[in-house]
């Protein structure tokens, strides 16, 4: 049966799908600056506290009510242990058995690579777009960029990931991706876009969630029948059956990995278990950390071609993309074992106030401030301000289903950045700074002379009791907001030394 | 009877930031472990625990203060500290930070494993609930991220202020979120942190009540910042203030 061929209109850029901001994200300025531009926007904080308080609650019922919870995190940090200290093995035993199974295996060193294979393929089958199913790693290698510039259309059919791509926007969460967006802008987006991509929203449309899921079900449903090409990641692959596996709640990935004819799956080399067994585990575990849900309403396994009954042309693209440099350092490699469940970032303070975008990376959250600058590199602005954004309160240390210690890796990061700042032959206030504070820091006879100038400074200013702003630097970037005492007029040795050290 | 603590040598840590700015803490836990009977020691050789160090990735600068560390408190039965986020970086990072210095690695370990916040050497060692203390206000309690996930002091800190005589204790919402200080992470990041400190101090002042306490002058120097600026009723103190307190209603 051969359709015929399907023409698809072009925006008023003379594009098949909508714009994301201009720029890559790699480009974008240290977090602290895109910070302070996220933290103008109160009704964002507003969407994102509601959302990230829920989604908590849900998370810690759910994990609360599993008895042997913590064991099942330490099996599963074990299990992703194990395939990280023999990955080549299982990469190899995944290859073979998918293969076997009649789907082609490709490797792709970077996204590059993996965005030349994948256009090849959608070219090879001349469909003019394709239907996506939900994936982080296709998000990683900005995939639809690549499509759009060879000329195909690929398509959001998750319902958040819709509502941003539409939106002409980024996701600004790895679950969520449209979590700073509330209903009235959705209704907005919906009204405005959806008509230039394809099926426009209903006449009159509101804001009430069902109205907005019925229109993204109207105009993704001509999307689905007619397509001829899917994609997707994968949230598993077991190498003992070469089986793929994508967990999701709303059943368009579903489509995306039945209806077309030709399926490419893009999956990140460390998403690996040894065997099916094994998936018991992180099945249990996944839901429950990341929607907060006992179990996903849609699991689909498949594996390789079955004929007669779903795509026939079944690819795989494996892609390593920075992880074999994450790999080689025992320590920090711990963050190739995230499954992207995203309760990290649900749980952290200052995703909760800054959202996804201030990251500079599709991973925001502790996961990010680490994966991201271990699989770019510690060479942009951005990526060598990621391992700061944080405090260390460690929130997201316990909440983490394969255990990721994430101060340590930000620590090994914070260190590398230091060391870095050393020899890259520029001048740093702080490394200056810490340098010498590191001296008085380092014997107590050197910290009672920095005391002595303290409290000689505390009773200078003794008569203040508080700085309240208009101090230099350092002070000042303290005291914008805040009030800071003086120091003491007699600093904690002295007063011991007069009391207990009389001789 | 013989006091609980008598017998027993500890070293006073008093840490940087107490000996600086809020001296009057250490001072008060020196008088209150000396009235529950120890020797209380405290060396001018003691600096920091380093985690300014460490945690901004001056890892050099760090070991140098675990160097100072046990130069100033080996020999010690206990040292304690007023700090559940120093006695945490002790506790958690010397020993990573020795690891490859055999001289002082075993030194750093055994003496991290003796280091207790003041609320574990009372709880833990001595088996003391109630220290005697009076402190007839209302206190809201902020547990520090380390001390709860690092140090995890767990509920140590509520059954001390629970025997306060005259304390009326008023939950905190959200008490284990994070109240933005983050040592350099306040300095680095100023507008993010600044936003944490300014909802966590609205949380603190909508409790009404008269004082809000911390196992951590850090944190309290953070809230206490905000709430200062904003004139705010609530004060910040210290929990070993509230459990030296002999005011009578």
């Amino acid at each position: 049966m051969t359709a015929a061929p399907i023409v698809l209109p072009r925006d008023a850029d003379g594009r098949l799908t909508p714009a994301p901001p201009p720029g890559e994200l790699i480009d974008m300025p240290r977090f602290p600056v895109n910070a302070k531009h996220e933290l103008a926007n109160t009704e964002q904080i507003g969407n994102l506290e509601r959302a990230t308080a829920t989604i908590r609650g849900k998370r810690a019922a759910r994990a609360s009510e599993v008895a042997n919870w913590e064991e099942l995190r330490s099996a599963a940090e074990a299990i992703k242990n194990k395939v990280a200290r023999n990955l080549d093995h299982y990469l190899l035993e995944a290859e073979a058995k998918l293969t076997a199974a009649g789907a082609q295996v490709h490797w792709a060193r970077d996204a590059e690579e993996a965005n030349r294979i994948i256009v090849d393929l959608v070219k090879q089958t001349k469909a003019p777009e394709v239907v996506k199913a939900k994936s982080m790693v296709t998000q990683e290698i900005n995939m639809n960029e690549a499509l759009e510039a060879a000329n195909i259309a690929a398509w959001e059919t998750d319902l958040a990931e819709l509502i941003v791509q539409l939106g002409h926007d980024r996701p600004s969460h790895i679950l969520v991706p449209a979590i700073h967006k509330n209903r009235h802008q959705i209704r907005d987006i919906f009204v405005r876009e959806m008509g230039i991509y394809g099926t426009p929203a209903p006449a009159g449309l509101t804001d009430n969630p069902t109205d907005l899921t019925a229109a993204a079900r109207t105009h993704l449903r001509n999307k689905f029948m007619r397509a001829q090409v899917g994609t997707s990641g994968g949230n598993f692959l077991v190498a003992e059956t070469g089986t793929l596996v994508v967990v999701e709640s709303e059943g368009n990935a579903r489509m995306c990995l039945t209806l077309p004819d030709t399926l490419i799956s893009v999956v990140g080399i460390e998403k690996i278990v040894p065997t099916f067994d094994d998936l018991e585990i992180f099945m249990e575990l996944l839901p429950r950390s990341s929607t907060g849900e006992r179990m996903n309403p849609y699991s689909s396994m498949w594996t390789g071609v079955t004929p007669g009954d779903g795509p026939q042309n079944v690819h795989v693209v494996l892609v390593d993309n920075g992880r074999s440099t994450v790999l080689a350092d025992p320590i920090t490699r711990q963050t190739l074992r995230c499954l992207r469940c995203s309760a990290c970032m649900n749980t952290c303070p200052v995703y909760d106030l800054v959202g996804g975008h201030a990251y500079g990376s599709v991973y925001p959250g502790p996961i990010g401030i680490c994966l991201t600058p271990q699989m770019r590199g510690l060479h942009s602005a951005v990526d060598l301000s990621l391992p700061y954004a944080c405090t260390l309160c460690e929130a997201c240390v316990d909440v983490c289903p394969v255990k990721i210690n994430f101060p340590e890796v930000t620590i090994n990061l914070r260190k590398d950045v230091a060391d870095h700042k050393r020899h890259d032959h520029r001048p740093h206030l702080e490394t200056t700074a810490i340098s010498a504070a590191g001296f008085f820091f380092a014997k107590g006879s050197r910290f009672t002379l920095m005391t002595k100038a303290s409290s000689l400074f505390g009773r200078l200013f003794g008569w203040k009791r508080y700085f309240k702003g208009h101090t230099p630097w350092p002070a000042k970037v303290w005291t914008s907001a805040r009030d800071l005492p003086v120091p003491a007029k007699q600093s904690f040795r002295a007063w011991w030394k007069k009391n207990h050290e009389r001789s | 009877m013989t006091p609980p603590a008598s017998g027993l040598k500890v070293g006073l840590f008093a840490t940087c930031v107490n000996d600086l700015m809020f001296p009057e803490t250490p001072r008060m836990v020196a008088q209150m472990l000396g009235r529950l009977g120890a020797e209380v020691v405290s060396s001018p050789k003691q600096t920091c625990c380093g985690q300014m160090f460490t945690n901004t990735g001056y890892v050099k600068q760090g070991l140098q203060t675990v160097e100072a560390y046990i130069d100033a408190f080996s020999g010690c039965d206990y040292v304690v500290g007023p700090s559940a986020s120093c006695v945490g970086s002790v506790r958690d990072q010397h020993s990573w930070l020795t690891k490859d210095h055999p001289n002082l690695h075993q030194e750093a370990v055994e003496l991290s494993a003796k280091t207790l916040d003041l609320t574990e050497f009372l709880i833990d060692v001595l088996n003391v609930d109630d220290v005697g203390a009076s402190f007839p206000h209302s206190v809201t309690y902020h547990s520090s991220c380390h001390s709860l996930r690092i140090t995890k002091l767990g509920d140590r800190p509520l059954r001390l202020l629970r025997a306060v005589k005259g304390l009326t204790l008023i939950d905190l919402p959200d008490a284990d979120r994070c109240c933005g200080f983050g040592g350099t992470f306040s300095m680095k990041n100023p507008d993010v942190s600044i936003a944490m400190a300014t909802s966590k101090a609205k949380a603190i002042a909508n409790t009404g009540a008269q004082f809000v306490t911390a196992p951590d002058n850090a944190c309290l120097l953070n809230i206490g910042g905000i709430l200062h600026r904003q004139q705010a009723r609530i004060r910040p103190i210290h929990l070993a203030a509230i459990l030296s307190s002999k005011e009578s209603a």
